[in-house]
């Protein structure tokens, strides 16, 4: 009698210990993303340790990271285009001094290098010099100019998605943000319509041999690896789209939903046929009693009563579109440009933290933007989530 | 079960156990296959040597090196000249040896009518001002650019070589591997890609690119490459600390031997010599 009792406290404890480490895991992850991604703000896009300077009699005051961006691109070439005076712009990098200077002068440990940078910026009317701090001499004859902050508004006013440009990263995530969400709204289209169906059929329509074919075969989709979807994708359905619809390019949005759309049948399909078996067979046969047909049957009481079931497929479906990675990667062409209809490329939030991360230095502005960018992916699940929730809670009320 | 835990344990003794004595070698990813090759064979003929290879990216490899955490450090670019600057900091001297070369050939769909171009042509249409087949010569088509992801070490070596640093236009689609270039760029009319010379496949057509604003134009070749007058190429580096020379040096001295460069070929990259 102990012995049991003691055998009994200790699977409880054992269950209570794995519950608990699991919504701490939960709890650390989501807390080390948003430390991450939080402290982005305040960083400034031009490399830290770098400064920015010009000629003193340059009227210009401060450069945002586009205006950078675009003068190191050489599309902006003379400072009037930028409030300044009609001069040329000419660009200095610290690795251009050996053209001014001799290396004499620079120093064999680059003692005289500030004051080569001090001289140089003084002599050129025009120059914009972009060099490590610690060469800014203590009587820097030059102007130094204030470097912008990140923000809210950078992140999501920004339209160019470029983290790795130098000397000014560009962030702006509404690209990213808007081709996450074309991509997985389009994949959600496609698949639940079919899972349901899908579903439908397998659960009242669908004899028990045929069943029992079928059931194994979708649930070995979901064990597929999702390199292997997104080559078959990038083999047969881009071409396919780009033939279909006439385009120049086959990497598209629809691409990608179609080969998430995919992805996420198996999932719907399960999780939402399961609840629908589990509707009361007294329930089922009372309907059917009063003269209802099979399809009103299914119609008035065995979708109703599985709406949780259905609603939770949906939800884990979405889940699996909005965060793959991999298959989008090689089908949607990763161009971070604002889409403006589904036949064009997109770039997703997964897909550019999974190509970005690897190479982006750790505790950098790139490296903080990316989890930026995990966190909005974090903040959209969630609010799909409670919607999804929200509505099916409110279908459960009305049905009772 | 005992029986596996005893094999795990095994190796995890044998890992652990060469790791201590073990060459350290990091940087990066495009020279990584090349450097994992050459220590493999290195360390058939060395039976003593122990050699570990890890990727990252050529900057993880310098920045590795100033810290000491590896013996050589792989870069698929010149130190630049504040890594220099960091390491005279650091007070650790070093050396630089160039051990193979890599370039990169200009890709084309087969049909398409275009067999050459100038570096300002590929400037404009990797930077986006270029839009339409028809203002290089070829059919009224949409062009097409694909690139490799911005982690890619040809990215960056594309970028600097032929877009004069320029930032790539942001219709640009990114893929994820060479191999998915080839595929796209084969299967898409328009296309325009880059990969390495030793990548080319039939399905795509190779440029020829000039780099005197159309005067002559080179044909993308391991010869053309070899003796330099291919305009995209770069060389591949070892950096070492001048302390650690002499633990490293046989084994750089095996990448520069004959038997070494034997490699430099097989692996797609083009030799010194």
């Amino acid at each position: 009698m102990k012995a049991r009792k003691i055998k009994e406290k200790i699977i409880e404890s054992i269950l209570l210990a794995s519950s608990s480490i699991t919504s701490i895991t939960v709890l650390l992850i989501v807390v080390f993303l948003f430390s991450q991604g939080v402290s982005l703000f305040g960083d400034s896009t031009v490399e830290k340790g770098s400064v920015m300077a010009v000629n003193k009699n340059n009227p210009v005051k401060e450069l945002t990271g586009s205006q950078i961006k675009e003068i190191f691109d050489q599309n902006v070439v003379y400072w009037n285009e930028i409030g300044g005076k009609k001069d040329t712009i000419i660009l200095f990098r610290i690795d251009d001094i050996g053209n001014y200077y001799s290396d004499e002068e620079i120093g064999e440990n680059f003692e005289g290098l500030s004051e080569c940078v001090s001289r140089l910026v003084d002599s050129i009317p025009g120059i914009l010099a972009y060099f490590p701090e610690k060469y800014l001499s203590k009587n820097f004859k030059g102007k130094v100019l204030p470097l912008e902050k990140v923000s809210l508004k950078t992140l999501f006013k920004g339209k160019e998605w470029f983290p790795s440009a130098q000397p000014a990263a560009q962030i702006g995530a509404m690209p990213l943000i808007l081709g996450t969400l074309w991509v997985s709204l389009g994949a959600i289209l496609l698949a639940l319509p079919l899972g349901l169906a899908t579903a439908v059929y397998m659960s009242d329509i669908a004899h028990g041999k045929v069943r029992r074919v079928m059931k194994p075969l979708i649930e070995l989709l979901a064990g597929i690896p999702s390199v292997v979807y997104g080559f078959f994708g990038l083999i047969v359905i881009v071409p396919l789209v780009q033939q279909v619809f006439n385009l120049p390019v086959g990497e598209t949005a629809l691409s990608g939903s179609i080969v998430l759309g995919i992805m996420a049948l198996p999932t719907i399909i399960t999780v939402s046929e399961d609840a629908m078996r589990n509707t009361p067979r007294a329930m089922k046969e009372a309907s059917l009693a009063l003269g209802a047909t099979k399809w009103q049957t299914i119609y008035r009481v065995v979708i109703p009563c599985s709406a949780s079931g259905i609603t939770a497929g949906a939800i884990l479906g979405i889940g699996r579109a909005i965060g793959e990675t991999m298959a989008v990667l090689m089908v949607t062409g990763n161009a971070a440009v604002i889409p403006h209809t589904i036949l064009e490329p997109v770039r997703t939030i997964p897909a550019t933290i999974a190509a970005e991360l690897g190479e982006a230095a750790q505790g950098g502005l790139h490296f903080k933007a990316l989890f930026a960018l995990g966190c909005i992916l974090f903040i959209i699940t969630l609010i799909i989530n409670l919607l999804v929730e929200s509505i099916s809670a409110s279908n459960k009320h009305k049905s009772h | 079960m005992k029986k596996r835990i005893s094999i795990i344990a095994t190796t995890i003794c044998i890992v652990g156990g060469t790791t201590i004595f073990a060459q350290k070698i990091k940087g990066s990813d495009t020279v990584l296959p090349l450097s994992q090759k050459e220590a493999e064979s290195f360390m058939k003929t060395n039976k003593s040597a122990n050699i570990i290879v890890t990727g990252g990216g050529s900057g993880v490899g310098i920045a590795a090196l100033m810290d000491g955490t590896t013996d050589i450090a792989m870069s698929s670019r010149k130190m630049k000249l504040d890594e220099k600057m960091k390491m005279q900091d650091a007070g650790r001297p070093f050396k630089e040896v160039i051990i193979a070369n890599d370039a990169l050939s200009v890709i084309v769909n087969p049909n398409n009518k275009v067999s050459q171009l100038t570096r300002e042509q590929l400037e404009g249409i990797y930077i986006g001002k270029i839009k339409n087949w028809k203002e290089v010569g070829g059919d009224d088509m949409v062009i097409v650019v694909y690139s490799r992801e911005s982690s890619s070490g040809t990215y960056e070596f594309f970028k600097e070589h032929v877009m004069n640093k320029k930032n790539y236009g942001s219709t640009v689609l990114n893929m994820p591997a060479t191999g998915a270039i080839v595929q796209s760029v084969s299967q898409t009319k328009g296309a325009i890609g880059y990969i390495g010379l030793a990548y080319m496949e039939k399905p795509v057509k190779a440029l020829k690119v000039s780099y005197d604003s159309g005067k002559t134009y080179i044909e993308p070749s391991m010869a053309n490459a070899k003796n330099q007058s291919y305009p995209i190429v770069r060389s591949l580096y070892y950096y070492y600390t001048v302390a650690d020379e002499k633990t490293v040096k046989p084994f750089v001295d095996f990448v520069l031997s004959a038997e070494g460069q034997k490699i430099v070929v097989a692996e797609g990259y083009v030799p010194l010599k």
